[in-house]
């Protein structure tokens, strides 16, 4: 299935956007890196202006187990939703590497709630931060919940949006191979945001190319 | 002496950006742009490039494998892994092909230096 793509950011916009992810991605990877001390394999960002069901039918169709996302809000001059999301089945590798040592499961189980919070803080956080600085915004973040599902329960959490059905879907691979751990790290935003995304790209877009910048879409 | 710059990024915009640091520091040089390994080999082979400025995370084979391809092309060429990747693995990787590491938001600072260290190797390529 091919999700119908939403016309909301030019190409300039979208990889401005794009090299934003992969900048605050690739950073976050570097903290999480710290955490397990293995190094931590990451994809070229795939984004994606769809609606909400393809954004689920995306999802499905690369993942038929059970998911475990690690979720926060954020607010600002845009507002959204950051989740890190990966098969249930790799959580408790992940919280055994990032815990470290020799942990029996039953401590393993015990933590792991501490442990995907904590490290879903990290790199969410590590990633919009890197994100809000480049955009010269701050914005605020809610603390993180794990939430469990097949995956349309991620994209549906309350409130619902405040407008519009469309979501910014963006998703990334990490990979920690030597563990066996891969996971996704979507960004959810609805139309209003966009609109204001939008305004904060141009301006990245000037800071980092020149004003002539903004002139060059038709090429592209 | 002017020199002629590759820069290969998947990204129109970081290529704009690096274009732009470039532009503001050598002013005479001149700039090459490629989107992919493929075409940065490519013109690395048609042209007479002295150095190049690659991105590290793109589609198909990544900036330190590019790196590795052009230093076994042209073994004497400086070449550059720009990243925000900073990753012990990668810095040391990019280091064993015989590339630099410069750090994603590249500054004009960390470019300069890159670019001043170029010029001392391009005039001795005895090194």
């Amino acid at each position: 299935m091919n999700p119908v793509l939403v016309n909301v950011l030019n190409d300039l916009q979208l990889d401005a956007l794009t090299e934003l992810v992969n900048l605050g991605v690739s950073r976050a990877a570097g903290s999480l890196r710290e955490m397990i001390g293995e190094q931590v394999h990451l994809s070229v960002p795939n984004i994606a202006l769809i609606s909400r069901p393809d954004a689920v039918a995306l999802l499905q169709a690369r993942e038929e187990a059970r998911l475990v996302a690690v979720h926060q809000v954020f607010e600002g001059d845009i507002t959204g939703r950051v989740l890190l999301i990966f098969p249930e089945t790799k959580s408790l590798e992940l919280v055994r590497a990032v815990a470290g040592g020799d942990l029996a499961l039953e401590d393993i189980i015990e933590l792991e709630h501490e442990a995907l919070a904590e490290t879903g803080n990290i790199i969410l956080n590590g990633c919009l931060a890197t994100i809000a600085n480049m955009l010269e915004r701050s914005l605020k973040m809610s603390l993180p919940e794990i939430l469990r599902g097949d995956g349309p329960e991620f994209f549906e959490l309350d409130p619902p949006p405040a407008a519009g059905d469309v979501v910014l879907f963006l998703y990334i691979d990490f990979a920690v191979r030597e563990r066996d751990i891969n996971g996704y790290i979507v960004m959810l935003m609805d139309m209003p945001s966009l609109t204001a995304l939008k305004d904060l790209l141009d301006e990245f877009i000037v800071r980092a190319a020149g004003p002539d910048a903004l002139g060059t879409d038709a090429k592209h | 002496m002017s020199y002629t710059v590759l820069i290969v990024d998947d990204s129109k915009l970081a290529r704009m950006a690096v274009a732009r640091a470039l532009g503001s520091l050598q002013p005479d040089w001149t700039r090459l742009e490629a989107a992919n390994a493929d075409d940065a080999l490519q013109l690395v082979k048609q042209s007479n490039i002295d150095v190049t400025l690659l991105d590290f995370n793109m589609p198909g084979r990544d900036g330190l494998e590019l790196a590795a391809d052009l230093k076994h092309l042209r073994p004497t060429m400086p070449v550059a892994v720009i990243s925000a990747n900073s990753q012990v693995e990668i810095v040391a990787r990019t280091q064993a092909v015989g590339a630099a590491f410069l750090p994603k938001p590249l500054t004009e600072k960390a470019l300069a230096e890159f670019l001043e260290d170029a010029v001392r190797r391009l005039k001795s390529p005895a090194q």
